[in-house]
């Protein structure tokens, strides 16, 4: 199981560190505060509802997920030292990362 | 487990570690700032969510989002998700997976600046992807 989770980690972390910082600049960053003008509606829903960008989200958003459930997992067992939460963390970490999952893939394969 | 002394145990050496033992070193703490910059890749993805639900809903929806972005809260949070999520990235792309990654060429390893080199491109490459998109 742990070389699954691993590789789910690391591919986790390649995704992100290439989309994330683009991704959060803009909306997070640039558009708030007036540096870039935001896309339209009619544009914005147009890209997302194309049917490559709904499976790649999701796939983002799975991989993601367990790239922090992984690590923070790790973090909560070296860096405070709660080694003897093992099961709690477990549960509150992949739990919560297939609870993401399932949160990504009702709202990018259903709803959009 | 039987932890108590016997004649016939000796008694484990188990040095106490603080707490916040990450604390008294630099690049320790790098360690665990990195660890945490995970925390804002799941925020990201809850804030993406939150975008996708939006668009879906409608032009209002939409709206209210990008005012909600724009609240003092909402920037300074996405600033520091900013910092640490660049920091996952340069660590990631540059220190770890050009050393971690093996690439042969002919028999020959891939010296890690080559793959370092590569990373970047890659990254130039998904972030202009990316920003064509969503800019049309």
């Amino acid at each position: 199981m742990e070389p699954f989770l691993w590789l789910l980690f690391s591919a986790g972390g390649v995704l992100s560190a290439l989309l994330i910082p683009v991704l959060l600049f803009l909306f997070g960053l640039a558009f708030p505060l007036g540096w870039v003008s935001p896309p339209d509606h009619a544009h914005l829903s147009a890209v997302l509802g194309h049917p490559v960008t709904r499976v790649a989200l999701f796939g983002f958003c799975v991989l993601a997920l367990f790239h922090w459930a992984h690590r923070f997992r790790y973090a909560l067992y070296d860096g405070l030292q709660l080694k003897h939460l093992e099961r709690a963390i477990n549960l509150f970490c992949y739990g919560g990362a297939l609870a993401g999952s399932a949160v990504a893939g009702y709202l990018l394969l259903a709803v959009l | 487990m039987k932890t108590e002394h016997t004649p016939f145990h000796p008694r484990w050496y188990r040095p106490r570690v603080p707490v916040f033992w990450w604390l008294r070193r630099r690049s320790y703490l790098l360690f665990v700032l990195r660890e945490l910059s995970s925390v804002f890749v799941a925020w990201f993805v809850v804030f993406l969510l939150l975008l996708v639900n939006a668009v879906a809903q409608g032009p209002e929806d939409y709206r209210r989002f990008l005012d909600w972005s724009a609240t003092p809260g909402m920037l300074l949070l996405n600033v520091v998700a900013l910092c640490f999520i660049l920091l996952h990235a340069v660590t990631w792309l540059f220190t770890l997976s050009p050393h971690a990654m093996v690439v042969r060429l002919r028999g020959r390893r891939l010296p890690p600046a080559a793959i370092g080199a590569g990373n970047l491109v890659a990254w130039m490459l998904a972030s202009a992807l990316a920003a064509f998109l969503i800019l049309g």
